[in-house]
């Protein structure tokens, strides 16, 4: 747990080189690496450079209004941040506990997000770099080429998307800008016949899901010199658990483990998250670096996501979700697995319990009844945390005696695994581009980094003609000597 | 029964002019209900387009991808567009020729014959309302919207591209 690599002694000598934006990534990503004359690496950081605004654009409407808003914030997640919200409402109009039918909804709509999220980044974003390698031809490193070499592969991936799109759409009200989830419960359930079209898929998509943790895990340890030591770099790590210590996404307390699984705190209620975690502002990036209190900011910071709540769990609730984390368990020989390129293998698993969890509650009739909505004592402020996809989410908001939000901070899980993915590209920058000539492929070494961690940067705008990806090579002048774009 | 005609209109509403996809989507709704044409054209609202809209185009005889572009030629750009590899993307972007593309890999198949309108925006920031100028480029292409819908044939279409792309 250092800080090295972060900021060079005398970078005014140093050569730039900036990915900018980083691709398949969500949002707005750039990284900047300084190189001497030798192509030594002196600096290395991720920065994220469209991360202001979301506190001010909540802050000031009725509290009412922010699960429908808060989604326009990300267009990739809009439903962990819908969930998220709503849960930290649902404490400010005094609703602490759902009805059966409110939660199970919920939890619905949201392993809908985790199956269709995972299956957007195991078959769209990342599949590429694992099944034609890191070093391939640039054209063909995408979704297309993979349909190209592998077709069932790709087509598997169209049609998880698909499902988990259509669980959103039925209990959200629509596939985009939903109002299923509302303070203190949620306006609609399912009916009869949206339940069993779903019925009809979810043993399809289930064995599917089994399939591709199979996939990942063959591709994994068939090469276990380069997956158990790409980028790899020790660190804490975090998630919400739930009851008897199961995997849960939707809801459960705070636990923190440090690099050896040893406990930092447990059952911690999240209301209180402030009191554990603090955010550091450091002035080369708009997105902060959240560590743990009583660790401090140099050794406290930590991982989210997959790697963490798969490992930070006791045990999974579902038999083959179960089945295939003991088995990761048993390859990490005991001890938590820190690869970033094992953030995939637990995606998968991950992924296959939300589909068991689909089927578990398609078959729950609490899901038909109209017993929706809660309400209690109105309080002036309210914590929500949920797992989405790519790691822990807060959303804290204090409400006036007018129903006005006076204050919103969020943590998404981008934030929360700030400091770690920093570390894994200079990991990867030491060992891959040190003294070498950058080329293209070396440079996707960076990003395959990142996109292990699945980053969003909560960036919804997609404009055509936006993102193209850009390298510049600058020399210590500011004279750019070498360029390379993919448009 | 699947419409004939599918408009996805992309964009975020609290995103400045990239509201312009949701904004022709939400006025061309009421359009086609008062004229009675609800339905023979589909319309499919998202954030930005990925693999799953490749689905959506089963069984149509025309399709349209609806957009704020930046840098587009105001007021807009109207442009067939048809399946194509290699295309490196981001997950924000998922150009419209690799959605067809993945058509064409995953329903063995060609997809219908499609077209791109592009209606140039100038500024994109969060919580930010329409700009004076995107408004003015909407208020164009929804003209040419109502003409694509009243009259859903190819030839039609193809008459209606911009000139000097």
């Amino acid at each position: 747990m250092t800080y090295q690599l972060e900021t060079a002694a005398h970078p005014e000598t140093l050569r730039r080189v900036a990915i900018d934006p980083v691709s398949r990534v969500e949002g707005h990503g750039k990284v900047t690496i300084l190189l001497d004359d030798q192509n030594k690496v002196h600096q290395v950081r991720l920065h994220i450079v469209e991360f202001r605004g979301f506190e001010k654009f909540i802050q000031g409407r009725p509290y009412w209004e922010v699960p429908v808003m808060v989604q326009r914030l990300c267009g990739i997640c809009p439903v962990s941040h819908h969930l998220a919200a709503s849960k930290a409402l649902d404490i400010v109009v005094g609703a602490r506990k759902l009805t059966p039918a409110a939660e199970k909804l919920r939890r619905l709509m949201h392993y809908g997000q985790m199956l269709q999220s995972h299956a957007l980044h195991f078959f769209h974003l990342c599949s590429p770099d694992l099944l034609f390698g890191f070093d391939s031809d640039v054209t063909k490193r995408n979704i297309v080429g993979v349909a190209m070499a592998h077709p069932e592969t790709a087509k598997r991936g169209v049609l998880l998307r698909r499902f988990g799109q259509e669980v959103i759409r039925v209990t959200a009200g629509k596939r985009v800008h939903g109002t299923g989830a509302v303070p203190g419960g949620v306006n609609k359930s399912l009916t009869i016949a949206e339940r069993d079209e779903l019925l009809q898929d979810i043993y399809h998509i289930v064995q599917w899901s089994r399939d591709a943790v199979h996939l990942i895990q063959k591709v994994h340890t068939q090469d276990p010199g380069l997956y158990n030591s790409f980028g790899i770099f020790r660190s804490n790590f975090m998630s919400i658990v739930g009851n008897n210590g199961d995997l849960d996404f939707y809801h459960g307390t705070l636990r923190a483990r440090d690099d050896n699984g040893k406990i930092i705190f447990d059952h911690v209620d999240y209301q209180q998250y402030n009191q554990y975690i603090e955010e550091e502002v450091r002035p080369w990036s708009y997105m902060k670096f959240p560590f743990f209190k009583s660790i401090g900011k140099e050794h406290g910071w930590y991982k989210v996501g997959p790697l963490a709540r798969v490992q930070n769990c006791d045990q999974i609730s579902t038999p083959f979700a179960e089945h295939e984390r003991k088995e990761f368990v048993d390859y990490a020989g005991g001890s938590p697995m820190h690869a970033p390129l094992a953030y995939h293998w637990t995606r998968m698993i991950e992924m296959l319990h939300a589909a068991e969890v689909i089927k578990e509650l398609l078959h729950d009739d609490d899901l038909l009844s109209d017993d929706l909505m809660v309400q209690g004592e109105r309080q002036l402020e309210g914590v929500g945390v949920i797992e989405a996809p790519r790691g822990t989410l807060f959303h804290h908001y204090q409400v006036d005696e007018n129903d006005v939000v006076t204050m919103a901070n969020l943590i998404v899980s981008t934030t929360n695994n700030n400091q770690a993915m920093n570390e894994a590209i200079r990991h990867v920058a030491r060992r891959y581009l040190h003294g070498r000539e950058v080329t293209e492929g070396l440079l996707n070494h960076i990003e395959v980094a990142i996109r292990a961690f699945d980053p969003c940067l909560s960036c919804a705008t997609h404009a055509l003609g936006k993102m193209p990806l850009e390298v510049e090579l600058v020399d210590p002048e500011g004279q750019v000597v070498h360029a390379l774009s993919r448009a | 029964m699947t419409a004939p005609v599918v408009i996805f209109a992309v964009g975020n509403p609290s995103r400045g002019d990239d509201a312009i996809g949701p904004e022709l989507c939400a006025r061309l709704q009421e359009w086609l209900e008062n004229q009675g044409l609800a339905d023979a054209v589909e319309l499919i609202e998202d954030f930005q387009l990925q693999i799953e809209h490749a689905l959506d185009l089963r069984g149509r005889a025309l399709a349209l991808f609806l957009d704020a572009g930046a840098g587009t030629t105001a007021p807009f750009t109207f442009e067939p567009v048809v399946p194509a590899e290699g295309i490196a993307h981001t997950t924000h972007e998922l150009p419209p020729p690799a959605v067809l593309q993945v058509f064409r890999q995953t329903e063995a198949g060609d997809p219908p014959p499609s077209f791109v309108l592009c209606v140039r925006g100038e500024n994109f920031e969060l919580g930010e309302p329409l700009t004076a100028a995107a408004q003015a480029h909407a208020e164009s292409a929804f003209a040419l919207l109502t003409r694509l819908c009243s009259m859903p044939k190819l030839d039609f279409w193809i008459d209606q591209i911009s000139p000097n792309r």
